[in-house]
């Protein structure tokens, strides 16, 4: 085989391998994207209900329970807060080690057409003063919290805060 | 007095790297034998700095110096002493100085064992070496020094994060950093190469088993820290397609690829641009690993710092080393011309074919893993992608490399017919077809578990079929033994090697036939799952060295034959003010019964219950594998003819 035809097999195969990575990364971006939703968010704009997405935000204070469906499957109910907001949500699994009321958590899941959201999975980080970024951002753009400005408030509170007055920057 | 020596150590070490990196480079330029026989001492100085520094940091672990920061942050005295030792690299400016340990080493090992090698490539490699080790040793010293002291020293330290106080995880990141580190030689020698303008067999037989023992530690690496998430993090799962698990991904995919490529290389003296190519990929594949996970940029349990002066600098040096490497390549690859005839149906065509689809896998990898990093910063979208992406866009992929993996040790060099090879294969082809037919008809209709389980059949069968036609067990079966004595030990390190990804697979195909339940149980109790009762007997407090845990003791049943008792644990660590679950398994190396201990409410616990047919074979296929590499490396070949498989033995041995 002369150089010529040995060059373009090469190019060829190349032109093969690439091309058929990237048709399979684009089709598998558009069904497998997880986007990230505050509770404002979806007070705007609701997902579509079999769309899974991840939601984010801070464990409502007192808003967790956690109880048995009639087969003895246990169940936990919490709502996911931005202060603005706040979305009721399921879990039928064991929250993790670090789930607590008023800490930032992130689920995966999708939105049932009763406004609740069927997590299939709850997201607390093996640390305590962690914060997921995206949480953080959400809690930015909802007016409650400025990240520079120490921790959190107690989420309790959340709901009856007003907008964050914008302090001046130290 | 002692930290300021392992500080002093490492600024030695710096400027001796600096020294080298002149003698090498210069040395071979002007061909002056006194400048480049400088190399090889200065790099046993490199060697002996760093280590005195790493033994320093380890010292003052042990004697838990609360006067260092990092011992303060990451160190506890009531941790048991194997964790002292392994605290040592389990934080950011420890694990880069184990980092630049094992660059050393390897720097070590070329310039003691290479003794063989043309003295300019020696001498280039070597200063090419130095020149990673100066940047990771600038890195250290001016972003995270170790050593750092505090004043007033506080009476006790932060303690290590609990779920890494682990002897799996005590483990993982040596075996890692030995792959990530190895690759920097393979991408010593390629730039070596680029500026010599010449490779040739010689230089594949030098590259082989470097690239060969890297990629086997970083198969083990990878396997144990997919242990550990599955042991540790009480998720019942084994690989979850996080950034970090795809940073060490990446480079074994390269990696892989690469020590393929090599082969042909050295056999038919072809693809070696390519091969360059890959050297330089598999080691910017491992520097952009360092990167995601020391940066900050993610998120996980390996992300110890989170400063971005850190991620700048360590993205500056891959720009560096990779954008430098790539350029050089760009510049001077056309030197180098192919020689030999090259038959798309042959060994070296399979290999193409197989090097073409590993990186097309390396590439997907790539993308979901950036992408959603990309999208945030230029796009300020916020998404991420999960396994459903990489499932949907690499089993297509990596379907046609099994069916490869097959074929391509069947095929001859240089000219082969595809149909001889399908005869010697028909009955591996038919297993694999039995092996569908069978779990479809178990299982029901299980598609994916079934297609894996015929996947593994195919890829096992066909590494048998290939042993047994090359010692020709059925046409001449009473020469088999001698034959079998006699064939190189390269051939069976690479029939294992493909069974071990056969064996992986199987592993694979039997975790997605894992079925799990959540259940709420009182003390007395009992709850079903395939075919076995657990019966909750009690949950009672129990005490460990630095924790205290709620321990269930739950006895499993087959009927009225008692399997076996279980004791999961939930335990909090008063120091580090965490709790972990800790699962209990019992393996009978056909399936694990996997038992987490949830929270405690209403008089009774909640328990969840995995049931993970053949777990336990993804983590010794992986660990085949990695055999498999090693009975390669030990290859006589590698050893009389091509000097430079010493210095792989002998980091393998270190």
């Amino acid at each position: 085989m002369n150089r010529k035809r040995r060059r373009l097999w090469v190019l060829l195969l190349c032109a093969i391998g690439l091309g058929s990575a990237t048709a399979l990364t684009l089709t598998a971006f558009q069904d497998n994207l997880v986007f990230f939703r505050s509770p404002s968010d979806i007070a705007r704009d609701a997902p579509k209900p079999d769309r899974a997405f991840r939601l984010g935000g801070l464990v409502e204070g007192g808003s967790v329970t956690r109880e048995s469906t009639p087969d003895g499957r246990p169940e936990a109910r919490f709502r996911v807060t931005d202060g603005a907001t706040a979305v009721p949500v399921t879990y039928g699994g064991v929250l993790p080690d670090l789930f607590r009321e008023g800490q930032g958590v992130v689920t995966l899941g999708k939105l049932g057409p009763d406004g609740v959201f069927r997590a299939s999975e709850v997201l607390a980080r093996h640390d305590e003063s962690y914060m997921p970024p995206e949480v953080a951002d959400a809690l930015k753009r909802s007016g409650h919290w400025n990240p520079n400005q120490g921790a959190a408030p107690p989420a309790a509170t959340w709901n009856t805060l007003e907008s964050a007055p914008a302090r001046p920057r130290t | 007095m002692i930290p300021e020596l392992g500080h002093f150590a490492l600024a030695l070490a710096l400027a001796l790297a600096m020294a080298q990196v002149v003698t090498g480079l210069v040395g071979a330029h002007r061909a002056d034998a006194r400048l480049m026989g400088a190399t090889g001492p200065l790099a046993a100085g490199v060697l002996v700095a760093v280590a005195s520094a790493f033994a320093c940091l380890m010292w003052a672990y042990v004697v838990n110096d609360t006067t260092v920061m990092n011992v303060v942050q990451n160190s506890h005295s009531a941790k048991p002493l194997l964790y002292k030792l392994s605290g040592t690299w389990g934080n950011h400016e420890g694990s880069m100085v184990l980092w630049v340990l094992i660059l050393a080493l390897c720097g070590g090992a070329v310039a003691g064992f290479g003794g063989n090698l043309p003295s300019a490539l020696q001498a280039r490699v070597l200063a090419i070496l130095a020149l990673v080790a100066v940047g990771f040793l600038g890195f250290i010293l001016g972003t995270s020094n170790p050593f750092d002291r505090i004043w007033p020293p506080p009476l006790e330290g932060q303690g290590l994060n609990p779920i890494l106080q682990d002897p799996g995880l005590a483990f993982h990141p040596p075996l890692l950093y030995l792959g990530y580190v190895g690759f920097a030689v393979t991408y010593a020698f390629a730039v070596a190469a680029l500026i010599e303008g010449r490779v040739d067999a010689a230089w594949g037989r030098w590259v082989r088993p470097w690239a060969l023992a890297a990629w086997s530690f970083l198969t083990l690496g990878i396997a144990l820290g997919s242990w550990w998430a599955y042991y540790e993090l009480g998720w019942g799962g084994y690989w979850f397609w996080d950034p970090v698990e795809n940073a060490s991904l990446m480079p074994w995919l390269a990696g892989c690829a690469l020590l393929h490529s090599a082969i042909v290389v050295e056999k038919r003296e072809a693809l070696k641009t390519w091969t360059v190519f890959l050297s330089l990929l598999a080691f910017g594949m491992s520097l952009l690993g360092t990167f995601l996970v020391r940066s900050g940029v993610l998120n996980s349990v390996h992300a110890f710092a989170n400063d971005p002066e850190r991620g700048t600098v360590i993205l500056i040096l891959l720009a560096l080393y990779i954008g430098g490497g790539f350029l050089l390549f760009a510049w001077r690859a056309q030197a180098m011309l192919p020689t030999g005839v090259f038959a798309p149906v042959s060994r070296e065509g399979a290999l193409v074919l197989n090097n073409l689809l590993l990186c097309s896998i390396a590439a997907v990898v790539l993308v979901g893993t950036l992408y959603p990093m990309f999208a945030d910063l230029v796009l300020g979208e916020k998404f991420s992608v999960g396994p459903p992406f990489f499932n949907t866009a690499i089993l297509p992929l990596a379907a046609p490399l099994i069916g490869a993996m097959g074929f391509g040790p069947m095929l001859a060099w240089k000219r082969a017919k595809l149909f001889p090879a399908l005869q010697r294969l028909w009955w591996a082809a038919l297993l694999g077809l039995g092996a569908f037919a069978l779990c479809l008809m178990l299982e029901g209709q299980r598609v994916g578990p079934a297609l894996g389980f015929a996947a593994a059949a195919w890829i096992i069968a066909a590494a048998a079929a290939d042993i047994a036609d090359r010692i020709a067990l059925f046409s001449r079966p009473r020469a088999a033994w001698s034959r079998a004595l006699g064939l190189p030990r390269a051939a069976w390190g690479g029939a294992v090697a493909h069974a071990g990804m056969g064996v992986m697979i199987l592993g694979l195909a039997g975790m997605g036939l894992a079925v799990d339940k959540l259940q709420l149980v009182k003390p007395g109790e009992s709850t079903r799952l395939a075919g076995l009762d657990y019966r909750l007997v009690r949950v009672v407090d129990a005490t460990g060295p630095n924790f205290t845990a709620r321990r269930a003791t739950v006895e499993v049943r087959d009927g009225t034959r008692l399997v076996t008792v279980l004791e999961p644990e939930r335990r909090s660590f008063p120091v580090a003010r965490m709790t972990t679950t800790e699962a209990a398994i019992h393996t009978n190396w056909l399936k694990d019964l996997y038992l987490v201990l949830g929270d405690e409410r209403d008089g009774g616990a909640v328990l969840r219950i995995h049931n993970n047919p053949l777990a336990p074979w993804i983590w010794l296929g992986a660990a085949i594998m990695a055999l498999g590499g090693g009975i390669s490396l030990s290859d006589r070949r590698m050893r009389v003819s091509a000097p430079a498989a010493k210095p792989a033995l002998g980091s393998a041995r270190a």
